[in-house]
Protein backbone atom coordinates (compact mmCIF):
# COMPACT_ATOMS: atom_id res chain seq x y z
CA UNK A 1 0.00 0.00 0.00
CA UNK A 2 3.20 2.56 1.06
CA UNK A 3 4.48 1.65 -2.79
CA UNK A 4 0.99 3.29 -4.28
CA UNK A 5 1.11 6.65 -2.34
CA UNK A 6 4.68 7.29 -2.34
CA UNK A 7 6.25 9.83 -4.37
CA UNK A 8 8.83 7.11 -5.41
CA UNK A 9 5.79 5.48 -6.70
CA UNK A 10 4.76 8.37 -9.19
CA UNK A 11 8.04 8.43 -10.56
CA UNK A 12 7.87 4.63 -11.07
CA UNK A 13 4.70 5.62 -13.15
CA UNK A 14 5.65 8.03 -14.69
CA UNK A 15 8.79 6.00 -15.86
CA UNK A 16 7.05 3.00 -17.05
CA UNK A 17 4.01 4.21 -18.66
CA UNK A 18 6.75 7.09 -20.60
CA UNK A 19 8.86 3.76 -21.96
CA UNK A 20 5.63 1.91 -22.89
CA UNK A 21 4.67 4.98 -24.88
CA UNK A 22 8.09 4.98 -26.70
CA UNK A 23 7.72 1.07 -27.53
CA UNK A 24 4.62 2.16 -29.40
CA UNK A 25 6.36 5.16 -31.10
CA UNK A 26 8.74 2.64 -32.44
CA UNK A 27 5.85 0.39 -33.95
CA UNK A 28 4.36 3.94 -35.54
CA UNK A 29 7.24 5.53 -36.49
CA UNK A 30 8.10 2.02 -38.74
CA UNK A 31 4.48 1.96 -40.15
CA UNK A 32 4.44 5.47 -41.32
CA UNK A 33 7.64 4.79 -43.45
CA UNK A 34 6.31 2.31 -45.52
CA UNK A 35 4.00 5.23 -46.57
CA UNK A 36 6.92 6.65 -48.07
CA UNK A 37 8.64 3.81 -48.78
CA UNK A 38 6.13 0.93 -49.77
CA UNK A 39 2.24 1.79 -49.48
CA UNK A 40 1.22 -1.45 -50.60
CA UNK A 41 2.89 -2.63 -46.96
CA UNK A 42 1.64 0.67 -45.53
CA UNK A 43 -1.84 -0.25 -46.54
CA UNK A 44 -1.55 -3.99 -45.92
CA UNK A 45 -0.25 -3.04 -42.01
CA UNK A 46 -2.96 -0.60 -41.62
CA UNK A 47 -5.26 -2.65 -42.51
CA UNK A 48 -4.56 -5.22 -40.39
CA UNK A 49 -4.01 -2.51 -37.40
CA UNK A 50 -7.41 -1.19 -37.82
CA UNK A 51 -9.27 -4.87 -37.98
CA UNK A 52 -7.16 -7.34 -36.18
CA UNK A 53 -9.70 -7.74 -32.80
CA UNK A 54 -6.97 -8.03 -30.77
CA UNK A 55 -4.78 -5.19 -32.08
CA UNK A 56 -8.65 -3.25 -31.81
CA UNK A 57 -9.84 -4.28 -28.65
CA UNK A 58 -6.81 -4.92 -26.83
CA UNK A 59 -4.14 -2.93 -27.66
CA UNK A 60 -5.66 -0.02 -28.49
CA UNK A 61 -7.25 0.27 -25.13
CA UNK A 62 -4.41 -0.49 -23.48
CA UNK A 63 -2.25 1.99 -25.56
CA UNK A 64 -4.88 4.92 -24.59
CA UNK A 65 -4.57 4.04 -20.65
CA UNK A 66 -1.45 3.94 -21.31
CA UNK A 67 -1.44 8.14 -22.56
CA UNK A 68 -4.31 8.56 -19.96
CA UNK A 69 -1.90 7.93 -16.91
CA UNK A 70 1.05 9.45 -18.51
CA UNK A 71 -0.63 12.65 -18.24
CA UNK A 72 -2.60 12.41 -15.45
CA UNK A 73 0.25 11.54 -13.61
CA UNK A 74 2.15 14.57 -14.77
CA UNK A 75 -0.67 17.04 -14.11
CA UNK A 76 -0.56 15.45 -10.19
CA UNK A 77 2.78 15.78 -9.93
CA UNK A 78 2.76 19.21 -11.30
CA UNK A 79 0.62 20.51 -8.96
CA UNK A 80 2.10 18.63 -5.60
CA UNK A 81 5.32 19.95 -7.26
CA UNK A 82 3.75 23.66 -7.30
CA UNK A 83 2.48 22.63 -3.62
CA UNK A 84 5.97 22.16 -2.18
CA UNK A 85 7.30 25.79 -3.08
CA UNK A 86 4.71 28.01 -1.68
CA UNK A 87 6.47 31.30 -2.14
CA UNK A 88 8.55 31.73 -4.97
CA UNK A 89 12.15 32.78 -5.33
CA UNK A 90 12.34 36.57 -6.21
CA UNK A 91 15.09 35.66 -8.30
CA UNK A 92 15.88 31.85 -9.49
CA UNK A 93 18.57 30.66 -11.97
CA UNK A 94 16.95 27.47 -13.26
CA UNK A 95 19.09 27.59 -16.88
CA UNK A 96 22.36 27.72 -14.29
CA UNK A 97 22.31 23.87 -13.08
CA UNK A 98 19.52 22.09 -14.67
CA UNK A 99 18.39 21.98 -19.18
CA UNK A 100 15.28 24.01 -20.33
CA UNK A 101 13.60 21.02 -21.65
CA UNK A 102 14.17 19.13 -17.57
CA UNK A 103 12.40 21.64 -16.33
CA UNK A 104 9.67 22.27 -19.07
CA UNK A 105 7.91 18.39 -19.60
CA UNK A 106 4.44 19.86 -18.52
CA UNK A 107 4.66 22.32 -21.59
CA UNK A 108 6.17 19.98 -24.18
CA UNK A 109 3.89 17.35 -22.82
CA UNK A 110 0.44 19.86 -23.29
CA UNK A 111 1.35 20.72 -26.84
CA UNK A 112 1.64 17.02 -27.45
CA UNK A 113 -1.36 16.17 -25.23
CA UNK A 114 -2.95 18.83 -27.42
CA UNK A 115 -1.57 17.65 -30.38
CA UNK A 116 -3.16 14.25 -29.55
CA UNK A 117 -6.38 15.79 -29.90
CA UNK A 118 -5.83 16.93 -32.82
CA UNK A 119 -4.64 13.63 -34.63
CA UNK A 120 -7.32 11.49 -33.07
CA UNK A 121 -9.93 13.64 -34.81
CA UNK A 122 -7.74 13.20 -38.29
CA UNK A 123 -7.47 9.51 -37.96
CA UNK A 124 -9.31 8.12 -34.71
CA UNK A 125 -12.34 9.58 -35.30
CA UNK A 126 -12.07 9.42 -39.15
CA UNK A 127 -11.65 5.30 -38.62
CA UNK A 128 -14.62 5.25 -36.51
CA UNK A 129 -16.53 7.15 -38.76
CA UNK A 130 -16.07 5.34 -41.95
CA UNK A 131 -16.14 1.65 -39.61
CA UNK A 132 -18.94 2.19 -37.48
CA UNK A 133 -21.05 5.25 -38.17
CA UNK A 134 -21.02 5.44 -41.89
CA UNK A 135 -20.65 1.32 -41.71
CA UNK A 136 -18.69 1.09 -44.95
CA UNK A 137 -17.79 -2.25 -45.92
CA UNK A 138 -13.62 -3.08 -45.71
CA UNK A 139 -11.02 -1.53 -47.87
CA UNK A 140 -7.26 -2.63 -47.30
CA UNK A 141 -6.16 -0.36 -50.06
CA UNK A 142 -7.47 2.96 -48.52
CA UNK A 143 -5.18 4.42 -46.39
CA UNK A 144 -2.69 5.62 -48.27
CA UNK A 145 -4.48 8.04 -50.55
CA UNK A 146 -6.47 8.75 -47.01
CA UNK A 147 -3.03 9.83 -44.84
CA UNK A 148 -1.40 11.78 -48.37
CA UNK A 149 -4.39 13.51 -48.39
CA UNK A 150 -4.22 14.55 -44.82
CA UNK A 151 -0.70 16.38 -45.33
CA UNK A 152 -2.35 18.38 -48.22
CA UNK A 153 -2.82 21.53 -45.93
CA UNK A 154 -0.07 23.56 -45.39
CA UNK A 155 -1.27 24.93 -41.47
CA UNK A 156 -1.90 20.72 -40.58
CA UNK A 157 1.54 20.04 -41.41
CA UNK A 158 3.13 22.83 -39.88
CA UNK A 159 1.23 21.88 -36.97
CA UNK A 160 2.15 18.20 -37.07
CA UNK A 161 5.90 19.40 -37.76
CA UNK A 162 5.92 22.07 -34.58
CA UNK A 163 4.34 19.01 -32.41
CA UNK A 164 7.08 16.54 -33.73
CA UNK A 165 9.66 19.31 -32.62
CA UNK A 166 8.43 19.18 -28.78
CA UNK A 167 8.10 15.24 -28.91
CA UNK A 168 12.05 15.52 -29.57
CA UNK A 169 12.57 17.86 -26.41
CA UNK A 170 9.95 15.68 -24.36
CA UNK A 171 12.05 12.29 -24.88
CA UNK A 172 15.10 14.25 -24.58
CA UNK A 173 15.00 14.39 -20.75
CA UNK A 174 12.21 11.27 -20.21
CA UNK A 175 13.45 8.51 -22.28
CA UNK A 176 17.08 9.68 -20.89
CA UNK A 177 15.93 9.72 -17.52
CA UNK A 178 13.56 7.02 -16.95
CA UNK A 179 16.12 4.37 -16.04
CA UNK A 180 17.54 6.58 -13.29
CA UNK A 181 13.96 6.35 -12.18
CA UNK A 182 13.26 3.19 -12.21
CA UNK A 183 16.63 2.82 -9.67
CA UNK A 184 19.11 1.83 -13.11
CA UNK A 185 22.38 4.00 -12.76
CA UNK A 186 25.61 2.38 -13.56
CA UNK A 187 28.07 1.70 -16.23
CA UNK A 188 25.70 1.25 -19.08
CA UNK A 189 23.93 4.88 -18.64
CA UNK A 190 26.26 7.07 -20.32
CA UNK A 191 25.83 4.66 -23.36
CA UNK A 192 21.96 4.63 -22.33
CA UNK A 193 21.71 8.27 -21.93
CA UNK A 194 23.40 9.08 -25.69
CA UNK A 195 20.87 6.29 -27.38
CA UNK A 196 17.54 7.36 -25.95
CA UNK A 197 19.56 10.99 -27.32
CA UNK A 198 19.83 9.85 -30.38
CA UNK A 199 16.20 8.09 -30.18
CA UNK A 200 14.29 11.40 -29.24
CA UNK A 201 16.15 13.22 -32.54
CA UNK A 202 15.65 10.54 -35.13
CA UNK A 203 11.65 9.57 -33.82
CA UNK A 204 10.65 12.74 -34.06
CA UNK A 205 12.45 13.66 -36.90
CA UNK A 206 10.95 10.45 -39.57
CA UNK A 207 7.72 11.74 -38.30
CA UNK A 208 8.34 15.01 -39.47
CA UNK A 209 9.62 13.73 -42.72
CA UNK A 210 7.00 11.77 -43.56
CA UNK A 211 4.29 14.50 -42.88
CA UNK A 212 6.34 16.98 -45.04
CA UNK A 213 6.96 14.34 -47.60
CA UNK A 214 3.45 13.63 -48.18
CA UNK A 215 2.66 17.15 -47.77
CA UNK A 216 4.88 17.74 -51.11
CA UNK A 217 3.73 14.97 -53.02
CA UNK A 218 0.03 14.90 -53.12
CA UNK A 219 -1.67 11.63 -54.93
CA UNK A 220 -1.99 13.55 -58.56
CA UNK A 221 -5.25 11.58 -60.64
CA UNK B 1 34.09 47.08 -4.06
CA UNK B 2 31.00 48.71 -3.92
CA UNK B 3 27.30 46.27 -4.31
CA UNK B 4 23.99 47.06 -4.18
CA UNK B 5 22.14 44.14 -2.48
CA UNK B 6 18.59 43.37 -2.25
CA UNK B 7 18.01 41.08 0.33
CA UNK B 8 15.12 39.80 2.10
CA UNK B 9 13.44 40.80 5.33
CA UNK B 10 10.85 39.06 7.21
CA UNK B 11 9.95 39.95 10.54
CA UNK B 12 8.52 36.10 11.51
CA UNK B 13 7.07 33.54 9.83
CA UNK B 14 3.51 34.92 9.87
CA UNK B 15 4.41 38.31 9.22
CA UNK B 16 4.55 38.68 4.96
CA UNK B 17 8.40 39.26 4.32
CA UNK B 18 9.97 41.64 0.94
CA UNK B 19 13.30 42.71 -0.76
CA UNK B 20 14.93 45.75 0.99
CA UNK B 21 17.65 47.36 -0.97
CA UNK B 22 20.97 48.13 0.47
CA UNK B 23 24.24 49.79 -0.41
CA UNK B 24 27.41 49.07 0.99
CA UNK B 25 30.71 49.80 0.02
CA UNK B 26 34.35 48.67 0.98
CA UNK B 27 33.59 45.21 0.52
CA UNK B 28 36.95 43.01 -0.33
CA UNK B 29 37.67 40.45 -2.43
CA UNK B 30 39.03 38.10 -0.17
CA UNK B 31 36.04 38.34 2.37
CA UNK B 32 34.11 35.33 2.59
CA UNK B 33 30.02 36.01 1.29
CA UNK B 34 29.13 35.90 5.41
CA UNK B 35 31.62 38.35 6.09
CA UNK B 36 30.40 40.65 3.51
CA UNK B 37 27.39 40.57 5.29
CA UNK B 38 28.63 40.68 9.04
CA UNK B 39 29.66 44.41 7.69
CA UNK B 40 26.25 45.18 6.49
CA UNK B 41 24.97 44.12 9.78
CA UNK B 42 27.53 46.24 11.72
CA UNK B 43 26.33 49.37 9.48
CA UNK B 44 22.63 48.07 10.46
CA UNK B 45 23.53 47.64 13.94
CA UNK B 46 25.13 51.33 14.15
CA UNK B 47 22.16 53.14 12.74
CA UNK B 48 20.14 51.23 14.92
CA UNK B 49 18.55 49.38 12.65
CA UNK B 50 17.54 45.43 12.78
CA UNK B 51 20.40 43.66 11.52
CA UNK B 52 19.81 40.66 9.35
CA UNK B 53 19.20 37.53 10.42
CA UNK B 54 21.09 34.95 8.83
CA UNK B 55 22.35 30.79 9.67
CA UNK B 56 25.96 30.51 10.07
CA UNK B 57 28.03 28.20 12.53
CA UNK B 58 31.45 26.34 11.59
CA UNK B 59 32.36 28.67 8.83
CA UNK B 60 34.51 26.19 7.23
CA UNK B 61 32.00 24.34 4.98
CA UNK B 62 31.82 21.09 6.99
CA UNK B 63 28.55 22.00 9.35
CA UNK B 64 26.00 22.70 6.66
CA UNK B 65 24.21 25.61 8.86
CA UNK B 66 24.67 28.03 6.58
CA UNK B 67 22.61 28.53 3.35
CA UNK B 68 20.92 31.64 1.17
CA UNK B 69 20.11 31.96 -2.48
CA UNK B 70 22.35 34.23 -4.14
CA UNK B 71 21.35 35.37 -7.40
CA UNK B 72 19.07 32.84 -7.84
CA UNK B 73 21.23 30.03 -7.05
CA UNK B 74 21.79 27.97 -3.18
CA UNK B 75 25.02 29.10 -2.03
CA UNK B 76 25.46 31.19 -4.78
CA UNK B 77 27.37 31.30 -8.21
CA UNK B 78 30.56 28.70 -7.24
CA UNK B 79 30.54 25.40 -7.38
CA UNK B 80 31.34 22.64 -4.51
CA UNK B 81 31.40 25.30 -2.00
CA UNK B 82 29.17 26.34 1.11
CA UNK B 83 27.84 29.94 1.43
CA UNK B 84 30.69 30.66 3.98
CA UNK B 85 33.23 29.59 1.77
CA UNK B 86 31.84 31.85 -1.24
CA UNK B 87 34.35 34.51 -1.54
CA UNK B 88 33.37 38.16 -2.71
CA UNK B 89 36.20 37.73 -5.43
CA UNK B 90 33.19 35.81 -7.23
CA UNK B 91 31.49 39.36 -7.33
CA UNK B 92 32.25 42.54 -9.54
CA UNK B 93 32.13 45.95 -8.51
CA UNK B 94 28.59 47.24 -8.43
CA UNK B 95 27.23 44.21 -8.86
CA UNK B 96 23.59 43.63 -7.60
CA UNK B 97 22.71 40.39 -5.76
CA UNK B 98 19.80 39.21 -4.61
CA UNK B 99 19.52 37.12 -1.20
CA UNK B 100 17.09 35.28 -0.51
CA UNK B 101 15.91 32.17 2.21
CA UNK B 102 16.17 28.70 0.88
CA UNK B 103 12.20 28.49 -0.26
CA UNK B 104 10.79 24.96 0.21
CA UNK B 105 6.82 24.78 1.67
CA UNK B 106 8.88 22.51 3.98
CA UNK B 107 11.43 24.63 5.04
CA UNK B 108 9.38 27.95 6.14
CA UNK B 109 11.08 31.01 7.27
CA UNK B 110 11.61 31.81 10.87
CA UNK B 111 13.32 35.44 9.90
CA UNK B 112 15.11 36.87 7.40
CA UNK B 113 16.98 34.94 5.72
CA UNK B 114 16.46 31.90 8.65
CA UNK B 115 14.51 28.48 7.48
CA UNK B 116 13.49 26.28 9.66
CA UNK B 117 15.07 22.89 8.14
CA UNK B 118 13.95 20.55 10.77
CA UNK B 119 12.36 18.34 8.47
CA UNK B 120 15.92 16.66 7.53
CA UNK B 121 16.14 16.11 10.76
CA UNK B 122 12.76 14.41 11.11
CA UNK B 123 13.68 12.40 7.88
CA UNK B 124 16.61 11.10 9.56
CA UNK B 125 15.37 10.54 12.52
CA UNK B 126 12.68 8.15 10.45
CA UNK B 127 15.74 5.53 9.79
CA UNK B 128 18.88 7.43 9.25
CA UNK B 129 20.68 5.23 11.58
CA UNK B 130 21.74 1.47 12.73
CA UNK B 131 20.84 0.17 15.96
CA UNK B 132 24.14 -1.08 17.50
CA UNK B 133 24.65 -1.58 21.07
CA UNK B 134 27.35 1.55 21.83
CA UNK B 135 27.61 0.52 25.75
CA UNK B 136 30.70 -0.71 26.18
CA UNK B 137 30.73 -3.86 24.25
CA UNK B 138 31.05 -2.39 21.01
CA UNK B 139 32.28 -4.35 18.02
CA UNK B 140 34.95 -2.33 15.85
CA UNK B 141 33.25 -1.32 12.41
CA UNK B 142 36.57 -2.39 10.51
CA UNK B 143 36.32 -5.99 11.81
CA UNK B 144 33.87 -6.79 8.75
CA UNK B 145 35.80 -6.12 5.46
CA UNK B 146 34.26 -4.09 2.89
CA UNK B 147 35.15 -3.40 -0.38
CA UNK B 148 37.22 -0.50 -1.56
CA UNK B 149 34.19 0.60 -3.85
CA UNK B 150 31.04 0.19 -1.61
CA UNK B 151 33.72 1.97 0.95
CA UNK B 152 34.03 5.10 -1.36
CA UNK B 153 30.78 5.04 -2.58
CA UNK B 154 29.21 5.37 1.05
CA UNK B 155 31.86 7.54 1.96
CA UNK B 156 31.06 10.45 -0.69
CA UNK B 157 26.86 9.94 0.04
CA UNK B 158 28.02 10.33 3.99
CA UNK B 159 30.07 13.95 3.19
CA UNK B 160 25.92 15.45 2.80
CA UNK B 161 25.86 18.03 5.43
CA UNK B 162 22.11 18.46 5.06
CA UNK B 163 22.63 21.97 4.20
CA UNK B 164 19.24 22.06 2.34
CA UNK B 165 20.40 23.01 -1.30
CA UNK B 166 19.22 20.42 -3.16
CA UNK B 167 15.79 21.42 -2.30
CA UNK B 168 16.28 24.92 -2.93
CA UNK B 169 17.68 24.38 -6.04
CA UNK B 170 14.91 21.96 -7.46
CA UNK B 171 12.37 23.59 -8.97
CA UNK B 172 9.77 20.61 -7.33
CA UNK B 173 11.43 21.30 -4.05
CA UNK B 174 12.20 17.95 -3.77
CA UNK B 175 14.39 16.45 -1.18
CA UNK B 176 15.20 12.96 -3.06
CA UNK B 177 18.97 14.30 -3.21
CA UNK B 178 19.52 14.53 0.64
CA UNK B 179 17.26 11.33 1.39
CA UNK B 180 19.25 9.21 -1.14
CA UNK B 181 21.95 10.25 0.28
CA UNK B 182 21.19 9.15 3.71
CA UNK B 183 19.41 5.72 2.20
CA UNK B 184 22.79 4.95 0.25
CA UNK B 185 25.47 5.78 2.98
CA UNK B 186 23.57 2.63 5.22
CA UNK B 187 22.48 0.91 2.00
CA UNK B 188 26.42 0.43 0.72
CA UNK B 189 27.72 -1.21 3.71
CA UNK B 190 27.11 -4.90 6.16
CA UNK B 191 25.87 -2.81 8.88
CA UNK B 192 23.30 -1.08 6.81
CA UNK B 193 22.37 -3.95 5.54
CA UNK B 194 20.00 -5.32 8.42
CA UNK B 195 17.32 -2.65 8.40
CA UNK B 196 17.50 -1.52 4.98
CA UNK B 197 14.51 -2.65 4.12
CA UNK B 198 12.57 -0.90 6.76
CA UNK B 199 14.92 2.04 6.55
CA UNK B 200 13.79 3.15 2.90
CA UNK B 201 10.63 2.87 3.50
CA UNK B 202 10.48 5.08 6.91
CA UNK B 203 12.58 8.13 5.28
CA UNK B 204 10.59 7.98 2.36
CA UNK B 205 7.25 8.00 3.88
CA UNK B 206 8.99 11.07 6.34
CA UNK B 207 10.13 13.10 3.41
CA UNK B 208 6.90 13.02 2.00
CA UNK B 209 5.29 13.83 5.00
CA UNK B 210 7.16 16.79 5.34
CA UNK B 211 5.39 18.29 2.11
CA UNK B 212 8.68 18.21 -0.51
CA UNK B 213 8.08 17.69 -4.20
CA UNK B 214 8.84 15.15 -6.60
CA UNK B 215 12.11 14.57 -8.45
CA UNK B 216 11.93 14.82 -12.12
CA UNK B 217 15.44 14.14 -12.97
CA UNK B 218 16.00 17.65 -13.60
CA UNK B 219 19.88 17.17 -12.00
CA UNK B 220 19.91 20.64 -10.47
CA UNK B 221 20.29 19.47 -6.82
CA UNK B 222 23.91 17.69 -7.92
CA UNK B 223 24.95 20.82 -9.51
CA UNK B 224 24.62 23.11 -6.69
CA UNK B 225 25.14 20.19 -3.54
CA UNK B 226 28.13 22.02 -2.37
CA UNK B 227 29.41 17.89 -1.39
CA UNK B 228 29.07 16.92 -4.70
CA UNK B 229 26.42 14.14 -3.87
CA UNK B 230 25.79 12.60 -6.99
CA UNK B 231 22.36 11.82 -8.64
CA UNK B 232 23.41 7.86 -8.54
CA UNK B 233 22.37 7.95 -4.86
CA UNK B 234 18.56 8.63 -6.25
CA UNK B 235 18.81 5.89 -8.10
CA UNK B 236 19.93 3.75 -5.56
CA UNK B 237 17.17 4.60 -3.73
CA UNK B 238 14.54 4.28 -6.47
CA UNK B 239 15.43 0.74 -6.67
CA UNK B 240 16.23 -0.26 -2.49
CA UNK B 241 12.60 1.16 -2.13
CA UNK B 242 11.24 -1.14 -5.22
CA UNK B 243 12.80 -3.75 -3.69
CA UNK B 244 11.72 -3.31 0.01
CA UNK B 245 8.49 -2.59 -1.12
CA UNK B 246 8.48 -5.76 -2.84
CA UNK B 247 9.08 -7.72 -0.03
CA UNK B 248 5.98 -5.84 2.05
Amino acid sequence: MSLIKSSLARKYVMALSGLFLIIFLILHVTINLASVFSPDFFNEASHFMGYNPLVQFLMQPILVIGVIVHFVMGFVLEIQNKKARDVSYVKYKGSANAPWVSRNMIYSGLVILAFLGLHFYDFWVHEMTYKYIEANPEDPTRYYAETVEKFAPFWRTILYVVSFVLLSLHLWHGFASSLQSMGVNNKYTAGFTKFAKIFAVVVPLAFAFIAIYHHLNPITH
Amino acid sequence: MKLYLKIWRQKDASTPGKIVDYTLEGVEGDMSFLEMLDILNEELVSKGEEPVEFDHDCREGICGTCSLQINGEPHGPDRLVTTCQLHMRKFNDGDTIVIEPFRATAFPVIKDLIVDRSAFERIQQAGGYISVNTSGNTIDANSIPINKYDADEAMDAATCIGCGACVAACKNASAMLFTSAKVSQFALLPQGRVEATERVQSMVRQMDLEGFGNCTNTGACEVECPKGISLTNIARMNREYLSATSKG
